[in-house]
């Protein structure tokens, strides 16, 4: 039976069990989504705005463990979905964009809404196609979800012509995908795999080193059976909170530029340092030369030219982070046991003396709302339990700092990019991928605006979305450098002009609620996770509160300035 | 991490998918990434599904490391080497107008000569000599057809290929 372009698409849809795509139409998808009209099985969100379509994609990927789907059209619908693309290329999360382009016939005519967004997104997606000829679409669409959650997982765009979309063939579906030039190494060699171990059973002050692959490969379990087996402290990245129990005692909570203390101070010293999945980023190591300087360095990565990239590693270990982590469990079982309690003690009550010495903390008030306080009531109210998206600045980093994660999965934020306006469309997606779920998006005044016009895509699909925003009149994070390095001249990020957010959340049939002080926090949580509809909290915060830790830009990690 | 003591060029084969858009894959992945190419060749091999990239890059060890780890990255890469880890040959090609009149005529000619040149055109007051070899042969080669007025001159990327097993 023939079949048209838009046809096989959503076919191929099918095939790839997608469920929900998020999406916005116009003149060059115009065929797929007639389509959609025929295909119940799979359900299109409208949002506003294209970048929501691909946060939302992102979102439901890293909640669902799946590959996150956004359809939108040729030219301004393509060239928004650019930030969203770029932010789940830094973080490798597997999404398919879908966009619609001019007839082959008038690419490179300057067409109305033409644009080449292969060319546009070649450096920020793990691959990407132009479909020129239907014969090669339904292999593509295949190829592109094969390639996005494989090896390390990412983005992948595929354009389709509006008369590819038109035409008609007898298609062909394949029913396996084999790519002769990529082969990601999954299974780490059992070779490194021993010299690892035989290192980190020698070490006196190991440490863990975690990040986004713990969570991509689903290695939750194996990392915490590891560290618990040999008492080796974990510290993580932003991308792998959730990936070692928060509230764990060998949790030395999250390291880098809003690190806590005893999370660099552990690095800074140890003598190996086991890095999971993560790939020692600037604001993770600050200056180069003063990280871990005395570590024999190991580095279990999917990616090869994550290894050595910044840091020079002695024991690379190319392979999926649950592989690795797998084969060195197993290994360990035939080592001749140790009470490793014992052995481990004077680390880990060095670790404990650096904790109680700078734990991380914050002068609580009476008077004004601190932003962490909203933060550990919502931690409490929910008891650890919400999904949580965040935006990017000062509420990002006091999400991380205070929601003790426990589960994999559960935060998912614009890492590598920092792209505000990431949380709350994330947040959707995620909530479309988990209907029960409290989910909550942790907002600033700056980053919220960024998207807001989500909401009516929230209220028209009755996701119950819920939104903290820790409102510090100002664009907190670029204050709190100016405070810090720029004599306090605050350019540009005084944000007193601003709508009164309850009003907005009502114009837009949503729930708003403010707290002016700190007894009325808990109350608007409470409210607000009873309300089954997407909910608006304006909290408004102490204007001048700074995220600390901070190891400043370009020093070493042991030079923070502490709270 | 940069190290300039180690830094050296080094040429790299690398077998991509012929297909349109891989060479600006490959050519963004360097700018992109802020590593640089001295020089490019690409062309089909006998294989028509498949190029080859000849290209030349320098850096210390860690940059060649971090170039060809990225080059592997790229879906379209089917094969990537380092040919300075090899026993290899490498050539380069220059053709280039040369002033020659008079008592520099014949002058150009012996330079030719030496260096084994050849002369792909002629006129009354020029050479067009086609020069192959090595990239600090056609240096040595351009140097001394300087002196006598290069009218115009265009190189080529390195070509290079593994030496066969003699054994």
């Amino acid at each position: 039976m023939k079949m048209t372009g838009a046809q096989i698409i959503l076919e191929c849809l099918k095939r790839e069990g997608v469920k929900h795509i998020f999406g916005y139409p116009g003149g060059a998808v115009i065929d797929i989504y007639d389509e959609l009209t025929r295909t119940p099985e799979i359900k299109h969100y409208l949002v506003r705005h294209e970048q929501a379509a691909v946060h939302a994609a992102d979102g439901y990927a890293r909640a669902a463990d799946k590959v996150g789907v956004a359809l939108v059209t040729s030219g301004p619908g393509a060239t928004n979905t650019v930030t969203g693309i770029a932010s789940a290329y830094m973080d490798s999360i597997p999404i398919v964009v879908f966009t619609g382009q001019v007839p082959t016939a008038l690419i490179g005519n300057d067409a109305f809404q033409e644009v080449d967004i292969v060319g546009i997104t070649r450096p920020c997606t793990k691959h990407n196609y132009l479909v020129t000829d239907i014969k090669h679409l339904a292999r593509t669409i295949h190829e592109a979800f094969y390639i996005a959650r494989s090896g390390r997982p990412g983005p992948v765009l595929v354009d389709l012509p509006k008369n590819v979309q038109q035409a008609k063939i007898e298609p062909e579906f394949p029913q396996e995908i084999k790519i002769k030039s990529y082969n990601p190494t999954l299974h780490a060699n059992p070779r490194q795999v021993k010299r690892a171990l035989e290192t980190i059973l020698e070490a006196e002050r190991p440490v863990l080193y975690t990040g986004g692959g713990i969570i991509h490969s689903n290695a939750a379990e194996e990392l915490t059976k590891f560290a618990e087996a040999l008492q080796i402290p974990v510290t993580s990245t932003l991308m792998g909170l959730g990936g070692f129990p928060g509230v764990h005692p060998l949790w030395l909570g999250m390291l880098g530029m809003h690190g806590t203390y005893c999370a660099n101070m552990a690095v800074a010293q140890s003598d190996v340092l086991i890095a999971v999945g993560a790939r020692f980023d600037d604001r993770v190591t600050g200056r180069l030369d003063a990280f871990a300087p005395r570590a024999t360095v190991i580095h279990i990565d999917v990616d090869p030219s994550s290894i050595s990239k910044n840091v020079v590693v002695h024991i690379p270990i190319v392979g999926d982070c649950k592989d690795a982590l797998h084969q060195l469990n197993n290994l360990l079982k035939k080592e001749e046991p140790k009470d490793w309690g014992q052995l481990r003690q004077g680390w880990l009550e060095q670790i404990r003396e650096w904790n109680r010495k700078h734990p991380l903390r914050y002068k609580k008030s009476k008077e004004v709302i601190k932003p962490q306080f909203v933060v550990e009531k919502l931690w409490e109210v929910t008891q650890g339990e919400a999904y949580i998206t965040t935006e990017v600045g000062q509420n990002q980093m006091w999400a991380a700092q205070f929601y003790k994660f426990t589960k994999p999965r559960r935060l998912m934020t614009s890492g590598g990019l920092g792209a505000m306006g990431y949380g709350f469309p994330a947040a959707m997606g995620v909530q479309v991928a988990k209907p029960d779920a409290i989910v909550i998006d942790i907002a600033g005044d700056g980053s919220i605006l960024m998207n807001i016009q989500e909401l009516t895509t929230v209220v028209e699909n009755n996701l119950p979305v819920k939104i903290a925003i820790l409102n510090n009149n100002y664009l907190g994070m670029v204050r709190q450098w100016q405070q810090l390095m720029y004599e306090r001249r605050y350019s540009a990020t005084d944000l007193s002009a601003q709508p009164d957010f309850v009003k907005v959340a009502e114009a837009f049939g949503a729930v708003g609620l403010r707290a002016t002080r700190p007894e009325e926090v808990e109350p608007v949580i409470r409210k607000a996770m009873e309300t089954p509809r997407p909910v608006i909290m304006d909290f408004v915060v102490d204007r001048e509160e700074c995220v600390l830790p901070m190891v400043p830009p370009g020093k070493a990690t042991h030079e923070m300035l502490l709270a | 991490m940069g190290n300039d003591k180690n830094v050296r060029r080094h040429t790299i084969s690398v077998w991509v998918d012929n297909q349109p858009g891989v060479l600006s894959r490959v050519t963004g992945l360097f700018s992109g990434r802020g590593f640089n190419i001295e020089s490019l060749c690409v062309a089909e091999t006998m294989d028509p599904e498949v190029s080859r990239i000849t290209l030349v890059t320098t850096g210390d060890e860690q940059i060649v490391e971090q170039i060809i780890k990225q080059l592997r990255k790229l879906i379209n890469t089917i094969k990537v080497v380092d040919l300075c880890e090899l026993d290899h040959v490498e050539r380069e090609m220059a053709l280039v107008t040369v002033k020659a009149e008079d008592k520099s005529r014949a002058e150009v000619l012996r330079i030719a000569d030496i260096f084994r040149c050849r002369v792909v055109d002629v006129s009354p007051s020029t050479y067009t000599l086609e020069i192959t070899g090595t990239h600090e042969k056609l240096g040595a080669v351009l140097s001394l057809l300087k002196g006598h007025g290069i009218l115009d001159v265009v190189r080529s990327g390195s070509l290079a290929i593994q030496r066969a097993k003699k054994d």
